[in-house]
């Protein structure tokens, strides 16, 4: 197999040296944004650019090295404001959680990346059980609930995100909800409920839901959704969708996706209702961030992580994304229920890792 | 032609015709060895997945690749890669033959906007088409008044297949008009003239000599659609792409998702299979390439309006749609105070990065194209089956499977413009490679083995007869892998230079939390930059058609009889062959 790769590759080098004639050419001087370390995450608008020579004193050595799961659109500024401050420059490659993982297993040890940014703990938890992660200090870990991040230290909470049910404000009170995510099987909601099955919170809630309810718990409510005819939607934004289209009445997904269409439109007709009391449906999953193992600047990406904990990065996350702050004792923005109000269940996010055991029943089931 | 003025060289004693055909049987080992060069890199993405599906072992793979479950998927993908090719065909043929034979009016308009659909990505057109059409949609809420509660649901596989037929049925458009501009009217008027009619004519003599293009642009469709993902997973139908994708998703069980990145490997080599079946005599009626005139314009009489309209109705669903919807949300960003987003870093990276993989694909093309057209035989098949490989699987199979070796093997080039340039290259080559075939197939080998025999060495035949002979091809097979290339993402996202941000990776990143509005801007400047190229092709149809230089003074009033009758023009192949020859004999 060695030698297969082996010749393999010289061939592929071959064909590389020709690409890179021609890059090498012209590569430098008519692309604007070419190498990886120059700028931290180019912003579209252009306005962080300026204030490289404020900071001139306290500029330190080094770019971070950031994979991000989670979009630009979302952690875009904060990152910026981190270089703004610290001096420290952060190259940002952005693209799917899952991809991004696979990103980083594929790179092996050569693996320019410093720190994953990931937005569930599943994915979190694949690149740790890999042994892809280093242990974070205490004084990190510290800084968050001991339910918000990995047991064994590799990775942190940086924001959370909970389950909820949006349902559809012209068709529903929230008084006609269940009181329990469990009470949806009941055959009154049938052909009403909208899921996205290949997502990865979803996923996670389902491996709650296996944790808290036992495998056949977790089997019958599935069986439930899925007899009541569960519309598949590609992912949560879609659900949100058709819940506001009316196409489905209720749909599952994770609590701030609403929010950003409120922020278009005040009068889009969705709601959330949050589940409590330990329901399964409560759940509180979250974005997180570990660094790589064979990160060359593990200092610095401590530093960034520190940061994205700080108060002014957990800020950013309550009132500009909607999500739920999970150090510093900074509140969740004003739309959201209290934090301590939600009972969130009584499950280690740890836990969630058996993904694989997930997929299995939901395939047994024919659902995804 | 600058061919003709400068005199070639002999250079040697006049080796015999022996000589030469030796000389032309002695190029083909290096011709191979390139070809195989291009065949292996192509193929690297394959070599990944055998190596992660050697991971689980044979037993389980098979296992895997036999379950229920996976020849539902096999079922599923191939009847919608059938479907879609179908249709695509049945809408391209007849439009390619109204807009190139017939008294269309509007017809040179259309020849552009009936090409345009490609150049709307799939992960934008299907947003688009479920904002418009799917339930409680736009079009759901105009119809509302009219007592119309629910409108088909565009889900499933219908949906899907719409989806994809719209936006790369130009594929098989393209192909089919650049054929039928160069058919010869001798045998459609023999036919008339021994009494058949019309439509008969144009099933017994026109269709035959269309075939190999059809055929060639029915397989880009074919095979475009087994490896799309954003269609599928917008109208939620499971292909392999979709469940390749959660697979990784879900549990970054790469293993499994190799598995079936092989079965959908399996399915491009059955595919290709029928395909160089088909092929067979193609290369007999292509000897007379061009021909000597270009056809009469047919009269289409009480049938010119409704085949406006139908073409009106076309490009309403397929391009007015998706750019109203795109507009929409644009009008609702600015009002809403949003920021265009929309830079010239974005526009020239994009347009740097897609120029970069147009030309290195175009290079690579040409030793396979020239191998498969020259030479054919096991060798040529064998690495034309490897080059198409990449085509069919899905960008994140590709892309994950460079990020393997690039990050292990090639390290000085990975997340540089080199690898993406290269990934480009294994995604789009057989774009470049089939439009740089059909070029070549309609170069008689006798030109280059007289060029040879007058003394000509192979690289000045090359520059001097092939490369002007197939520059259409090669021109529209760069414009076809650019366009691609624009619209292309996971590898952009997983490979480019980290920061390299083009016009696509901005759509990705608004459109998946929703930001349509914020989405809308560069969307837009994407569809427009891939109209340059497509514009580029359009307008070369033109100029190989003959009338072109009075088309383009008036465009208008470019009515065919007049533009593109029998006139005294000859199309330039066959003054570049004649020109090009005489260079050569002149010495």
């Amino acid at each position: 197999m060695s030698r297969l790769i082996k010749v393999l590759s010289a061939l592929m080098l071959l064909a590389l040296v020709a690409a890179a004639c021609g890059d090498d050419d012209d590569g430098a001087s008519s692309t604007p944004t070419p190498t990886g370390t120059a700028v931290a995450n180019p912003s579209p608008t252009g306005t962080a650019t300026g204030n490289g020579g404020d900071d001139v004193s306290d500029v330190a050595e080094g770019t971070v090295v950031v994979y991000s799961g989670r979009s630009e659109e979302l952690v875009g500024p904060i990152l910026e404001r981190f270089t703004e401050e610290t001096g420290i420059e952060v190259a940002v490659r952005y693209g799917d959680t899952a991809e991004m993982a696979a990103t980083i297993l594929e790179e092996g040890g050569n693996s320019p990346a410093d720190v994953y940014f990931g937005q569930d703990a599943g994915a979190l938890g694949a690149l740790a059980a890999e042994g892809r992660l280093t242990t974070l200090p205490d004084e990190i870990l510290d800084e968050v609930p001991v339910a918000l991040r990995s047991v064994d230290g590799q990775w942190v909470g940086i924001s959370g995100r909970a389950r909820v049910v949006v349902y559809n404000t012209d068709l529903l009170d929230e008084s006609d909800l269940p009181d329990s995510i469990l009470d949806f099987t009941d055959p009154e909601w049938d052909g009403r409920i909208g899921w996205a099955p290949t997502n990865g919170s979803f996923q996670a809630f389902v491996t709650a839901l296996r944790v808290l309810e036992g495998e056949d718990g977790a089997r019958d409510w599935l069986e439930g959704i899925r007899d009541n005819g569960a519309t598949e939607y590609p992912n949560n934004t879609t659900v949100v969708e058709a819940v506001a289209a009316g196409e489905v009445d209720v749909g599952f997904v994770n609590h701030y996706y609403l929010y950003r269409f409120l922020a278009e439109d005040p009068d889009y007709p969705a709601a959330n209702k949050f589940y409590s009391d330990g329901d399964p449906g409560a759940l509180i999953n979250v974005a997180g961030a570990g660094i790589v193992d064979s990160s060359d600047e593990p200092e610095l990406a401590e530093t960034l992580i520190s940061f994205l904990l700080g108060e002014e990065a957990q800020t950013y996350f309550a009132t500009e994304t909607f999500e739920i702050p999970l150090a510093a004792g900074v509140e969740p923005a004003e739309e959201l229920p209290d934090v301590n109000s939600l009972t969130v269940p009584d499950i280690d996010l740890a836990q969630l890792e058996d993904l694989a055991g997930t997929l299995e029943l939901l395939f047994d089931l024919g659902i995804l | 032609m600058a061919a003709t003025t400068t005199p070639v060289p002999t250079g040697r004693d006049g080796p015999g015709l022996r000589a030469a055909v030796n000389a032309r049987r002695r190029g083909a080992p290096v011709l191979s060895l390139l070809a195989l060069v291009v065949g292996a890199a192509a193929a690297l993405p394959l070599t990944y997945l055998v190596i992660r599906s050697s991971e689980i072992g044979l037993g389980r793979s098979l296992e895997i690749a036999t379950s229920e479950r996976a020849l539902n998927l096999l079922v599923d993908t191939t009847l919608l890669a059938v479907a879609v090719t179908g249709f695509s065909i049945l809408l391209a043929v007849p439009l390619a033959w109204l807009t190139v034979r017939t008294d269309l009016p509007g017809r040179r308009t259309w020849v552009v906007l009936t090409a345009l659909p490609l150049t709307i990505p799939t992960y934008v057109g299907g947003y688009a088409f479920i904002a418009a059409i799917g339930p409680r949609g736009f079009a759901q809420g105009w119809l509302e008044p009219l007592g119309v509660d629910e409108i088909p649901s565009i889900y499933g596989f219908w949906g899907a297949c719409l989806v994809l037929t719209l936006f790369s049925y130009p594929y098989v458009l393209l192909t089919t008009r650049a054929a039928m501009r160069r058919i010869d009217p001798s045998l459609e008027e023999a036919s008339r003239m021994l009494g058949r009619g019309r439509l008969e004519t144009f099933i017994r003599v026109v269709l035959p000599q269309l075939r190999p293009s059809i055929t060639a642009g029915g397989l880009l469709v074919a095979l475009y659609t087994l490896s799309d993902f954003g269609a599928v997973s917008l109208l939620r139908f499971d292909s392999f792409t979709r469940v390749i994708f959660v697979q990784y998703r879900a549990s970054l069980d790469r293993s499994t998702a190799a598995v079936y990145g092989l079965m959908l490997v399996v399915l491009t080599l059955a595919v290709l299979a029928v395909v160089q079946r088909t092929r067979g005599r193609e290369q007999i009626h292509r000897l007379h390439a061009g021909g000597s005139r270009t056809a009469n314009v047919v009269s289409l009489g009480r049938w010119r309006w409704p085949a406006f309209a139908a073409c009106s109705f076309l490009v309403l669903i397929a391009l007015v749609i998706p750019l109203a919807v795109i507009v929409y949300w644009l009008q609702r960003g600015i009002d809403a105070g949003e920021p265009l987003r929309l830079t010239t870093d974005l526009v020239v990276n994009s347009l740097w990065a897609s120029l970069l993989g147009a030309l290195f694909a175009v290079i690579a093309a040409w030793p396979v194209a020239a191998l498969s057209v020259r030479h054919p035989g096991r060798l040529s098949r064998l690495v034309e089956g490897m080059s198409w490989s990449g085509y069919a699987l899905p960008g994140v199979v590709v892309a994950l499977s460079l990020v393997f070796f690039g990050a292990r093997v090639a390290t000085p080039f990975y997340q540089t413009m080199a690898l993406l340039t290269f990934a480009y290259v294994v995604l789009f080559l057989p774009q470049a490679i089939g439009a740089i075939r059909s070029s070549m197939l309609q170069v008689t080998p006798s030109v280059e083995e007289a060029s040879r025999l007058l003394g000509a060495s192979p690289f000045m035949t090359f520059r001097r007869i092939v490369l002007p002979l197939t520059r259409p091809g090669v021109s529209a097979g760069g414009a076809l892998v650019f366009l691609t290339a624009m619209k292309e993402l996971p590898a952009t996202l997983l490979l480019a230079p980290t920061g390299y941000d083009t016009l696509s990776t901005q759509v990705y990143n608004a459109t998946v939390e929703a930001f349509f509005a914020r989405a809308a801007a560069p969307a837009l400047a994407l569809v427009a930059l891939s109209a340059l190229p497509m514009a580029f092709i359009v307008a070369r149809e033109g100029r190989e058609a003959g009338g072109a230089t009075r088309s383009r003074t008036s465009p208008s009033a470019a009515s065919a009889a007049e533009g593109e009758g029998a006139g005294p023009a000859q199309p330039p192949r066959v003054k570049a062959t004649v020109g090009a020859a005489d260079g050569v004999t002149a010495t």
